[in-house]
C-alpha cells in the first residue's frame, strides 16, 4: 500500500465514522419523537383538554388543570424573566461598556447561572420562598423558572444588540436622538428578530423543566389558578403519572410528554425560522 | 503655525486653540487648531489616514461624547457660542449640526420613517406636516423621483447610493445649519459618487458643509476652502484653487503632489 493509498483510505474511514456518528445523533431524535407520537396519541383525545386530573380508572380524566397550570407558570416566569433579562442585556450592551468591569462580571455570573443545575435553583427557591411561606405555591414556581430564564435572555439580548452596527447608533444620535430613544427605536428594531428568537428559546427551555417545580409549585390534582396554592404543571404531572403503577395514568403521562415536546419543538422551529429570516435580510 | 487664508463669508464655526485627546491617549490627537468655517460654503478636510480630519469633524457635533473619557480643550464657536461646555444641550446641538457617515446608515424601517425620524424626535406629529417635509427633503436630496411612489418600502432595499442620499434627506429634513460629511462617497461607485457631489453643491445654498475626504480630486471639485491636516496639526487652510495650485506650505505641496500619504 502506497502512502497515497493509505491517505485515501484514512479519509474514507473518517468520512464514514463521522457519517455514522451524525446518523446516531439524528436517529436518537427521531426515535424519541417516534415513541412520543406513538405512545402519546394513544391516550390523547378531547378528554385530555376538557377534564382535570382524576384518580386512576376514571373515564373523565384529563390534563386540563396541568395544561392551564403550565401556561400560567411559563407566562408568569416570562413576565418577570423577559423584561429583566432584556433590560439587563441592554445595560451590558449599551450602558455598561462592552469591556466595563461590571458588565464583564455580570456576563460571567450569568454564564455560571446558565449552567447551574436546575434542581439547585429549585432547592434555592424552596429555601427562600416555600419554607418561609410554609407551603408550595405557584409564585415559587414562577420565581424558580424566572431565575432560570433571566441569564438566557440576558446573554442573547447582549449578543444580539452587539450585532447592531455602531454606525447605526451614531446616526440616530447625530439626528438628535436621546440615548433611550436611540436604543428603543433603532437598536431594538435592528435586533428585533434576534431578540424574539432569544426569548422564544428561553421559553422553550424553561417549559421543559421539572426539577425546579418539584420543590416549588409542586402539583395539584384540582383545577387552580391561585398562585398562593400549589399548582399543577405538565412536567411534574408527567413525572408523577409515568412513575405510577396505573396503566391509564402512564398513558396520560405520555400524552403530557407529547404536548410538552410539541410546544418546545414549535418554539424552537419558530426561533429557527426567525433566525433564517434575519440572515435572509442581510 | 498653520497658514490659514481669509474666509470672506460669515464664520458660522470658529475653531479656536482647539485640542482633542482620545480616552487613554497621553498626547492630544488634535493640537491647537485654529480655523474658521464659512457660512454656506463647502470646506473640505484632507490629509493622510490618521491625520485627525474625521476626529475634528466629529467634534463639531460632539459625537465623541458617545464614548467616555475623551477630552476637548480650547473652543469651538457655533454662531459665536462655545459648544464645548459641559452643560451644552447635545440634542439641540445635533439638530443644528447634522452628520452623514462613511457607510450609509439607513434605519431598519421604511423610507418614509427614516426621513421622518428626526422630525418625529422634534415632536412633530401632524401627518400632513410630516408628509410635506419628507417630500421636500427627498426632493432636495434628488431621491424623490426614484422613491416617491414606494415610501412604505424598507430603506434597506435601496441601493448603496440611494441609501446615502436617503441619509442626506434624513439629515436635511430637520433643517440643520451645518452638515458634516464623513467620507460620504468612499463606499460608493463613481456614478453614485457624482450624484452625491452634485447634491453637496446644490445644498450649500441652504446649509454650511464640512466634508472629510481622502480623495483630493473630490475636494478640488466641490469645496470652496480646503484644509490640509497632518498628524493632528492643521498645516494649511486655503481657498481650494489656491491651495491646490499654489500651496503656501511645503508639506501641503508634497502631499498634493503625491510625495507622501
Amino acid at each position: 500500500m502506497t502512502r497515497q493509498d493509505r491517505r485515501v483510505l484514512t479519509d474514507k474511514i473518517i468520512t464514514a465514522l463521522s457519517f455514522i456518528a451524525s446518523f446516531i445523533g439524528i436517529a436518537a431524535l427521531f426515535w424519541i419523537l417516534g415513541v412520543l407520537f406513538y405512545k402519546g396519541f394513544t391516550a390523547l383525545n378531547l378528554h385530555t383538554f376538557i377534564y382535570d386530573m382524576a384518580p386512576p380508572g376514571r373515564a373523565e380524566s384529563g390534563l386540563r388543570n396541568a395544561l392551564v397550570g403550565q401556561l400560567i407558570l411559563v407566562a408568569g416566569a416570562s413576565l418577570i424573566g423577559v423584561p429583566v433579562g432584556v433590560l439587563a442585556g441592554t445595560y451590558l450592551s449599551e450602558y455598561g461598556g462592552r469591556n466595563g468591569k461590571l458588565a464583564k462580571l455580570v456576563r460571567d455570573i450569568s454564564d455560571i447561572m446558565m449552567s447551574t443545575p436546575s434542581i439547585v435553583i429549585g432547592a434555592f427557591v424552596y429555601a427562600i420562598v416555600v419554607a418561609p411561606m410554609g407551603h408550595f405555591s405557584g409564585w415559587a414556581g414562577i420565581i424558580a423558572l424566572a431565575i432560570m430564564m433571566i441569564p438566557i435572555v440576558l446573554r442573547t439580548t447582549d449578543d444580539m444588540l452587539q450585532l447592531v452596527p455602531g454606525s447605526l447608533r451614531e446616526a440616530a444620535v447625530a439626528l438628535g436622538a436621546p440615548k433611550y430613544k436611540m436604543i428603543i427605536q433603532v437598536v431594538y428594531r435592528g435586533a428585533k428578530s434576534g431578540l424574539v428568537t432569544g426569548i422564544l428559546l428561553s421559553i422553550a427551555r424553561i417549559a421543559g423543566e421539572t426539577a425546579p417545580l418539584l420543590f416549588t409549585s409542586f402539583s395539584n390534582n384540582f383545577f387552580s389558578t391561585d398562585l398562593n396554592k400549589p399548582i399543577a404543571s405538565l412536567t411534574v404531572t408527567m413525572f408523577n403519572y409515568a412513575t405510577s403503577p396505573y396503566e391509564d395514568w402512564i398513558d396520560m403521562g405520555w400524552s403530557a410528554a407529547l404536548i410538552l415536546a410539541l410546544f418546545v419543538l414549535g418554539a424552537n422551529i419558530t426561533a429557527r425560522f426567525l433566525i433564517r429570516k434575519k440572515k435572509g435580510e442581510k | 503655525m498653520a497658514t490659514v487664508c481669509e474666509v470672506k463669508e460669515e464664520h458660522i464655526i470658529e475653531v479656536k486653540n482647539f485640542s482633542f485627546t482620545y480616552a487613554g491617549a497621553d498626547k492630544p490627537n488634535l493640537k491647537k487648531i485654529n480655523m474658521p468655517i464659512g457660512k454656506n460654503a463647502v470646506t473640505a478636510l484632507i490629509g493622510p489616514s490618521g491625520c485627525g480630519k474625521t476626529t475634528l469633524l466629529r467634534c463639531f457635533n460632539r459625537m465623541h461624547d458617545l464614548y467616555p473619557g475623551n477630552r476637548y480643550d480650547g473652543e469651538i464657536l457655533l454662531d459665536g457660542k462655545n459648544i464645548l461646555g459641559k452643560k451644552e444641550d447635545l440634542i439641540a446641538l445635533r439638530t443644528r449640526v447634522g452628520m452623514i457617515f462613511q457607510k450609509p446608515t439607513p434605519f431598519p424601517m421604511s423610507i418614509f420613517d427614516n426621513v421622518a425620524y428626526g422630525l418625529r424626535l422634534q415632536g412633530i406629529k401632524s401627518k400632513s406636516e410630516l408628509e410635506g417635509r419628507v417630500e421636500t427633503a427627498l426632493k432636495d436630496s434628488a431621491l424623490w423621483n426614484e422613491v416617491g411612489d414606494r415610501l412604505k418600502n424598507p430603506a434597506s432595499a435601496l441601493s448603496g447610493g440611494q441609501q446615502q442620499r436617503l441619509c442626506i434627506a434624513r439629515a436635511i429634513a430637520v433643517e440643520p445649519e451645518v452638515l458634516l460629511f464623513d467620507e460620504p462617497t468612499s463606499a460608493l461607485d463613481p456614478i453614485s459618487t457624482q450624484s452625491i457631489e452634485e447634491l453637496v453643491l446644490k445644498l450649500k445654498d441652504k446649509v454650511t458643509i464640512a466634508i472629510v475626504t481622502h480623495n483630493m480630486q473630490q475636494a478640488a471639485r466641490i469645496s470652496d476652502y480646503t484644509a490640509f491636516m497632518y498628524m493632528g496639526d492643521l498645516i494649511e487652510m486655503g481657498v481650494t484653487e489656491e491651495l491646490f495650485i499654489t500651496p503656501k506650505e511645503d508639506m501641503t505641496e508634497q502631499y498634493i503632489t503625491g510625495k507622501f500619504g
